[in-house]
């Protein structure tokens, strides 16, 4: 991990060499770094962090999160991993849940593709420019994203003898 | 040595008398006992059961962690399922007519499922194995059939999370009872338990519990 100090010096790179507006913030928890950016900016982040000075040269997850009630509310969490100095960055993205848009990373990265495709199946962020934009896990025909949080739970009551008289009984 | 010579003795004497029987020259008394001796009457239907009782014909198929446990009992020879006649695996459902469902079953699996079953030839028999396929088990949610009987019709329910391997031989050994038409009550059965059964008029009603 770099350290907080480390931290900031990546995230002033990427704002001299994507852009100002790229960077949104940075936070330094648990000897975790994470560098949160625009949106519409984490291709171009990406693609910088991995031909750097000090490349990140490896994406080992790309995944979501639900922040409810939090705005906005999708997470997007690309996690980098430096092989040889044995490093590792947290890239984090919010946008909101009506109509999310994320460029894709896979012309940077293939390995994202299945991860982006595992993103939009549960929380239904659209990756713009994924070249197979479909649903990974649930059915074709599902509706809706089951990892959102005010996704209802699926699933039936289990009937014991405190909460029988709360459910009809299949004989009923 | 005696013992063999008698022994010896009885099959040549049967032999002989086998002989004579073909032949036409047994007759009346001799012919009233050889028959008794020889023959068993039953039903055809029976026959028919006892023989598919005998060999099932499970189909290789596999959904979670209880597979793992099916393969041990189907596979092994630990627990030998020859003993039951129905060791036979067979890897396409044209030829098979025992599906064991072990392992949770998604909603994306449950279509793959019935066409299985509906592939399977006539007839055919489906255990719900472990807690999971029977009632989704510990996965209430989104993604998991509440139970497999929402889109199969199953014959036997084993219980456990995976079941032990000799309860799947249990619930085998029901289903070759249920294959010959005398399925028993289950546990009242086993734990000698009649007349235990709750009446209506001691049962607690739904709406007085909830007051």
């Amino acid at each position: 991990m770099p350290d907080a100090t480390g931290l900031e010096l990546i995230a002033r790179a990427v704002r001299a060499e994507v852009g100002d507006e790229a960077v949104v913030d940075t936070s330094y928890f648990r000897e975790q770094a994470t560098l949160e950016v625009a949106p519409a900016r984490v291709h171009d982040v990406i693609a910088y962090l991995r031909d750097a000075e000090e490349p990140w040269d490896t994406l080992m997850s790309v995944h979501g999160c639900d922040y409810m009630p939090e705005e906005p509310r999708l997470g997007i969490h690309y996690e980098l991993l430096a092989m040889d100095r044995v490093d590792r960055l947290r890239v984090k993205t919010r946008v909101g849940v009506d109509d999310p848009h994320v460029p894709t990373v896979v012309d940077v990265f293939a390995g994202a593709n299945f991860h982006e495709r595992e993103v939009y199946d549960m929380f239904g962020v659209h990756f713009d420019g994924h070249p197979d934009m479909r649903r990974l896990l649930m059915p074709e025909d599902y509706e809706g994203y089951p990892q959102r949080r005010d996704f209802p739970l699926g699933g039936e009551p289990v009937i014991f003898t405190f909460n029988e008289g709360k459910f009809p009984r299949w004989y009923d | 040595m005696e013992v063999t010579r008698t022994k010896v003795d009885d099959m040549r004497v049967r032999q002989l008398k086998a002989q004579q029987m073909l032949r036409g020259e047994l007759a009346g008394k001799d012919l009233e006992e050889f028959v008794e001796e020889r023959l068993l009457f039953t039903t055809l239907e029976t026959a028919q059961n006892w023989a598919r009782k005998n060999c099932l014909f499970p189909l290789g198929f596999g959904l979670a962690c209880c597979a793992i446990e099916m393969i041990t009992v189907i596979g092994s020879p630990r627990n030998d399922l020859a003993r039951f006649g129905a060791e036979a695996i067979r890897f396409t459902p044209r030829q098979a007519d025992l599906l064991i469902l072990s392992g949770r079953v998604s909603i994306k699996m449950a279509p793959i499922i019935r066409r299985l079953y509906d592939q399977m030839l006539e007839p055919k028999w489906v255990i719900a194995m472990g807690a999971c396929s029977s009632t989704a088990g510990m996965f209430s949610n989104y993604a998991v059939v509440q139970g497999a009987d929402k889109f199969l019709p199953i014959d036997i329910y084993v219980p456990g999370c995976p079941p032990r391997p000799e309860a799947l031989i249990y619930g085998i050994m029901k289903l070759q009872d249920k294959i010959m038409g005398t399925p028993d009550m289950g546990w009242r059965e086993r734990y000698n338990a009649y007349g235990t059964e709750e009446k209506p008029e001691t049962a607690i009603a739904p709406e007085a519990e909830l007051a």
